[in-house]
């Protein structure tokens, strides 16, 4: 059974209805890319997932989200430990303001890891995964913020998988990178959902076509079409999301 | 066509020699404390305190003004630190931003901002006569702490405020409290705290209203909280005060030896802050 399950979820901002009935499930292990007009909810529905959404004032939700079977907005849910189980990539990559080292071995030490040898091994083990690791292992105490853009983005992933999650969410993780940043991180991707589960947020269908294996695509709120990427992508069923394919509406 | 070039020229004329006049009025200020006060400032002026008869042009310094107004202001702003880390982080990160006592706080610190120093003195004096103190340098500590804890909070308030919401979501993300996310914050607004300890600093060291009858003055060294200490802007108040020619020469150099205080700490916050800014994330 796949670990997340969006189930008859809706969200509002006070009084204006954002999210509306979305009932989607997210295959494991592979990329699911959630495409769409601007403003259509995506990036409110992916910080659902792990309740950043919380961080705004007036957010009600009703229907369920469930991530290994646990309802993520149920009452007694564990903020905390949900969010452990997810890593975000931004839009804008924001590094701690503390060293490289640092930024990556951040949430083992909030979540009780000890200095020492194996901390060392561990930033080292997610500086390669996220494909950092040679351009910084030469100076890990300098400072996160000098790096590149498209460095920063990829010690945020090494920052997030750090933390061991099963599932990533991206939110249009490249549209501050320059082409190479972007094939780079697209790389990565393709490289990690052998281990994990990666929910990306994209309003680049190109980008979607060349990373995807799973396609949501939303307007207006709700999901108006889900499938496997070749499918929605190439042959989609709905007219809206024929449109959106073949770039008249954006 | 030709009215409104002349128009524009005769406008910025008049901007930059406005803008022109607030450098002039720094350097006709400190001009005229250090020509008037120089030549009365010797060693003496720094390294003793009053000596018997100081008041009519004998011997001695001002050591025990400088000291209790380091003493005094250093205490307040610890004091006001310690309440205003947690007042900017608690409206920033917790309390929702409508709230009542989010929006009461905010209004409170304005208004507090603005009241004159001689009122916070009158109420800091009416508290102490209500728990029995008489003015000491704990008095003076305290309501200076009043006077600059809006100021402080201000500040704090305004660094606080420009962390990008990317910060408080990218460390919630990894799983962490928003206690572990109010660190983060405070390592980020860091050179902006720095910035509100000397800003507030300066104010506490230079206001002679609010210790004027909470700190009292005194010739003795400010060796105690709970005796009375001497300050300068006090110490410069007295001596001008006073008939004596010599005396009020002295009034001049102890101001100077106040401006310069007050120049050095805003120098180095300049230094401090930019130096610091380089570590922090833009």
């Amino acid at each position: 059974m796949p670990h997340v399950k969006v189930n008859k979820f809706n969200l509002y901002f006070g009084n204006d209805h954002i999210l509306k009935d979305i009932d989607v499930s997210i295959p494991d292990k592979q990329i699911t890319v959630i495409i769409g007009p601007s403003g259509c909810g995506k990036t409110t529905l992916l910080k659902s997932f792990n309740r950043l959404i919380d961080l705004q004032d007036n957010v009600k939700t009703d229907g369920r989200i469930l991530i290994d079977g646990e309802d993520v907005f149920s009452r007694n849910a564990d903020l905390c430990s949900i969010r452990k189980k997810m890593g975000l990539l931004l839009q804008k990559p924001y590094p701690l303001p503390m060293s490289i080292y640092d930024n990556v071995a951040y949430g083992p030490r909030i979540h009780g890891l000890k200095k020492g040898g194996d901390l060392d091994g561990l930033v080292e083990h997610y500086l390669k995964e996220a494909s950092l690791w040679d351009e910084v292992k030469g100076r890990l105490h300098a400072p996160a913020g000098n790096l590149s853009l498209g460095q920063q983005q990829r010690l945020c992933l090494a920052r997030g998988l750090a933390v061991e999650p099963e599932i990533i969410l991206a939110d249009e993780p490249t549209s501050a990178l320059d082409p190479l940043s972007t094939a780079r991180i697209e790389k990565t991707f393709i490289k990690l959902k052998k281990s994990y589960t990666i929910i990306a947020v994209t309003h680049i269908l190109r980008q979607a076509k060349r990373i995807a294996d799973y396609v949501i695509f939303m307007y207006y709120g709700r999901v108006i079409e889900h499938g496997p990427a070749s499918k929605v992508l190439e042959n989609p069923e709905k007219d809206v999301t024929k449109e959106y394919v073949n770039g008249v509406i954006s | 066509m030709k009215g409104r070039i002349i128009e524009e020229k005769i406008f910025t004329l008049l901007m930059a020699f406005s803008s022109l006049a607030i450098f002039a009025s720094l350097i006709l200020l400190i001009g005229s404390v250090i020509f008037k006060g120089a030549p009365a400032l010797d060693l003496a002026m720094v390294t003793e305190a009053p000596s018997g008869g100081f008041y009519l042009g004998k011997k001695g310094g001002v050591l025990n003004a400088i000291l209790g107004s380091f003493f005094l202001a250093g205490g307040a702003v610890f004091i006001s630190l310690v309440l205003s880390i947690p007042i900017v982080m608690y409206i920033n990160h917790y309390s929702s931003k409508g709230s009542l006592l989010n929006t009461a706080t905010r209004f409170s610190i304005d208004v507090l901002s603005g009241v004159p120093s001689i009122i916070f003195g009158v109420f800091g004096f009416s508290i102490m006569i209500i728990l029995g103190i008489k003015a000491s340098l704990l008095g003076g500590m305290i309501t200076v702490a009043m006077l600059v804890l809006p100021v402080m909070c201000r500040a704090v308030d305004e660094v606080a405020r420009l962390v990008p919401e990317e910060l408080p979501e990218s460390v919630h993300a990894l799983g962490a409290t928003r206690y572990d996310v109010i660190k983060v914050s405070l390592r980020q607004i860091l050179p902006g705290i720095l910035t509100a300890i000397m800003i507030s600093f300066g104010r506490a060291i230079g206001d002679a209203a609010s210790v004027l009858f909470t700190a009292g003055f005194t010739d003795e060294m400010p060796l105690s909280l709970l005796q009375p200490a001497a300050t300068l802007p006090l110490s410069i108040f007295f001596q001008i005060n006073s008939p004596v020619a010599e005396v009020q020469n002295r009034a001049y150099a102890s101001a100077l030896i106040l401006t310069a205080v007050i120049l050095s700490i805003s120098l180095s916050v300049r230094i401090i802050a930019s130096k610091m800014k380089k570590k922090v994330v833009k």
